[in-house]
């Protein structure tokens, strides 16, 4: 049965499998897919073109968009923020140690990239690009890998015109061929397989293991006491949330809704005990705090002004910024477009409060 | 190996309270105290004397607070962000086969959503007779299927190219899990929308995309996709958990994690592959002279030994010793496995609890008397088509040290005279 590989298969093999037996006439369950429908979700594109929409955009308009909506992560140059992927560079370093794999040094086909921008990014806000902005992104991600010039403008038409650096550097599994025929029963040692054995490498020299808390708190205090607790909050309102360990104005119910809408922000913002500064800033405190109080983050001008003339984000203030960042602080690195609904914003503030105390 | 990193060291804390609680290094046994009456039968417990929880104290339960270290873990420095990310199963804590939901390992690329069964939609699009829209309702109404499989993610033991690295099964091993699937048979779907308008299904192929944000796709040859491919939304008798995927998965079994895309919401017939981006900038991989494999799929015979490991130490001196552990193969049955105590000089055959089961986890055991001397054990894994897991030495000499993915080779545990187990890389 190991007919996993269309390569190795036999042809009665493969007729058995493809073959669809005539007494097969459905069971009439589903409905006709309506042609809008398959137009709303059958974005894929493949390496001939396929899928493509109509459209062009440039690397000039690239370079702004991708400075505004993907450099937070990937780099102003595409080389990459943190462990977040870096887009560009790695030319010539596949078969070295420590391969920089990048859409220049090793995706082989554009289709992927345009494909992936458009169904897939930013990250956390996806699919909000319009067809130009995701042609003018790849074009400068094409330029910020010298794979065209700086007046270059990608579109439908000339897309497949593009030479990927990589595009002949794959080959299909070749397992049953290099592999499958040397680790075999025959070759296998049962006795005196070899004269001695030395460790060559310990884990716990190079000690990346993370600390087990888990079990710390085993010791201590059971974490499976305490989940149940969390698994309420998360999941229902917490009804009978002990409101006196918060303001009068606390609505747990709004906080717990909250928390959910959080999970928009969550890409870039963390909370609760352990939190670091990520993308974003740690939220812990901020309501009533001092518009960009975290130590160690590195606020946008905008931001450290108003922490200068002493903004403070009251509810007022988170209200307007969550609406439409921008507005509010032009050159803020926060990437995220707003929340549309008064209803999030109230509910992520709520949330906000519960995390301040 | 002594300085002080090591002694704050998982391994080393889990097996001092091994030790403090047994007494190691005495006599198996620990509950037999020589002469001296045991309180804890001597004396009346108060769990023998007063009444214990209600039948509703727990609705759904979970598993006693005592085993609340059995758990997922992650490796916060792996990945950029925990959205974007995976964690891994406690395997050095579980027995048998099947992996219970609550501690089987995630892995997201833009985070679990929260997707009701009212909300769910699977469209079946591309080159059918008539494209199709289902809801959950729908599928439920599809002649069903009960079938166990091992998903295995291809970064599984990823980070243990370069060398022993992380120190435990879990977090060398654990991206795994094994579950009885219950749901509709792809072929039963492809079916119902018609393959005519395919023409000649021999070369072509199956796009399947998720409903998240990260829109995960990948292509699956049509071959495959009407052999043995599922469409569940049960996992051991209950609903799919939302991190594995709730209200809809897909099964691909024995072959890499990735493919099985959660909450499915897309089934594409093309004739050719997408080549998206987690089937051509991911899960390929690259070899020695820079080219790279793509479309390696299938998950080869793999095995560990998953106690006595580096956060499962022996707290119970000499005597006898259960070693046990997993085996799997993405091509098959495992029909035996071998475990090594001198690091591969030479092997002895370990008892299968159960004969093999295609492309599902194995529970093997070697019942043994340790004499208390240091062990290098490994295990390694035999499959129906005749193939035996290799050791890290014989895959990069095929494939280099830049790999990431489809790292199956034999681990190696350095268990010490104590009890304590490190994860070790051994001469070949």
């Amino acid at each position: 049965m190991s007919k996993f590989l269309p390569k190795l298969m036999t042809a009665t093999a493969l007729a058995a499998t493809l073959s669809i037996p005539a007494f097969a006439e459905g069971f009439g369950l589903g409905r006709p897919a309506l042609p809008e429908e398959i137009t709303a979700w059958n974005l894929d594109i493949s390496p001939n073109g396929d899928g493509l929409p109509v459209g062009s955009g440039s690397v000039e308009d690239g370079e702004m968009i991708f400075s505004e909506n993907c450099a937070v992560c990937h780099g102003e140059f595409a080389e990459g923020v943190d462990n977040w992927p870096k887009l560009a560079g790695g030319d010539g370093t596949l078969a070295d140690k420590d391969p920089l794999k990048t859409v220049g040094s090793y995706w082989p086909y554009l289709s992927t990239v345009y494909d992936y921008v458009r169904r897939s990014m930013p990250f956390g806000n996806a699919q909000t690009m319009s067809d130009d902005d995701v042609y003018a992104i790849t074009a400068y991600i094409l330029y910020s890998n010298y794979i065209v010039e700086d007046d270059f403008v990608l579109s439908n038409e000339n897309f497949l015109d593009v030479d990927m650096p990589n595009a002949d550097g794959f080959i299909v599994d070749d397992r049953p061929s290099s592999e499958y025929t040397i680790f075999t029963e025959e070759n296998a040692c049962y006795e005196n397989c070899k004269d001695n054995v030395e460790i060559t490498k310990r884990a716990t020299v190079l000690d990346v293991t993370p600390e087990e808390e888990g079990t710390d708190q085993a010791a201590a205090e059971p974490v499976a006491e305490a989940a149940p607790v969390e698994v309420a909050v998360a999941e229902e309102a917490p009804v009978e949330a002990p409101t006196d360990v918060v303001s009068a104005a606390f609505d747990a119910d709004l906080a717990a809704k909250g928390e959910t809408v959080f999970k928009k922000c969550k890409a870039c913002h963390q909370t609760g005990e352990g939190a670091t500064n990520k993308t974003g800033p740690v939220l812990n405190g901020v309501f009533m705090a001092k518009v960009a109080h975290v130590d160690g983050f590195k606020y946008s001008n905008d931001m450290l002004g108003a922490h200068e003339a002493g903004a403070v984000w009251d509810e007022a203030h988170l209200a307007e910024f969550l609406a439409k960042p921008k507005s509010v602080y032009a050159k803020t690195k926060m990437t995220f477009a707003g929340l549309k609904k008064d209803s999030e914003i109230a509910a992520v503030i709520e949330y906000l409060k519960s995390v301040s105390q | 190996m002594s300085d002080t990193q090591k002694d704050i060291s998982p391994s080393r804390r889990a097996f001092l309270r091994g030790a403090a609680a047994t007494g190691v290094g005495l006599a198996a046994g620990s509950a037999s105290a020589q002469g001296t009456p045991d309180p804890l039968i001597t004396e009346k417990q108060d769990w023998a004397m007063t009444t214990g929880a209600g039948v509703d104290e727990t609705p759904y339960g979970l598993p006693i607070k005592y085993e609340g270290d059995v758990i997922r873990r992650n490796v916060p420095w792996l990945t950029a962000d925990p959205i974007s990310s995976i964690n891994f199963t406690p395997i050095h804590a579980l027995d048998g086969t099947i992996t219970p939901q609550g501690c089987a390992f995630e892995r997201h690329h833009s985070g679990a959503i929260e997707l009701k069964k009212e909300d769910y939609r699977l469209m079946i699009n591309g080159l059918v007779d008539q494209p199709l829209v289902f809801t959950y309702a729908d599928l439920e109404r599809f002649p069903r299927e009960n079938r166990t499989f091992f998903l295995e993610c291809a970064a599984n033991t990823g980070m243990e190219w370069a060398g022993a690295q992380l120190n435990g099964a879990q977090f060398t091993h654990g991206m795994i899990h094994n579950m009885e699937y219950s749901g509709v048979s792809l072929r039963t779907l492809l079916e119902e929308a018609g393959l005519t308008a395919a023409g000649d299904l021999s070369d072509k192929w199956v796009y399947v995309e998720g409903a998240d944000a990260s829109s995960n796709g990948r292509s699956i040859p049509m071959e495959k996709a009407l052999d043995d491919v599922m469409v569940a939304f049960k996992a051991n008798g209950e609903a799919l958990r939302m991190e594995h995927g709730y209200p809809v998965r897909l099964v691909v079994p024995g072959w890499e994690g990735n493919m099985w895309v959660k909450w499915l919401r897309r089934i594409e017939v093309t004739a050719q592959a997408v080549e998206g981006r987690e089937e051509t900038s991911k899960y390929t991989d690259t070899l020695a002279d820079g080219t790279s494999r793509k479309w390696t799929w299938v998950m080869d015979a793999k095995s560990v030994v998953t106690s006595p490991s580096p956060q499962s130490p022996i707290a119970h001196g000499t005597g006898p010793l259960v070693i046990t552990g997993l085996a799997w193969s993405g091509r098959g049955a495992i029909t035996g496995v071998d475990v090594s105590k001198d690091g591969g000089k030479t092997w002895e055959k370990a008892r299968l609890a159960k004969p093999g089961e295609k492309m599902a986890l194995t529970r093997f055991y070697l019942d043994t008397d340790w004499d208390g001397s240091e062990m290098l054990l490994q295990s390694r894994a035999h499959d129906e088509t005749g193939y035996v897991q290799p050791t890290k030495a014989q895959l990069r000499e095929v494939r280099g040290e830049n790999s990431v993915y489809h790292n199956n080779c034999i681990q190696t545990w350095h268990v010490k005279a104590n009890g304590e187990a490190e994860n070790v890389e051994v001469s070949s």
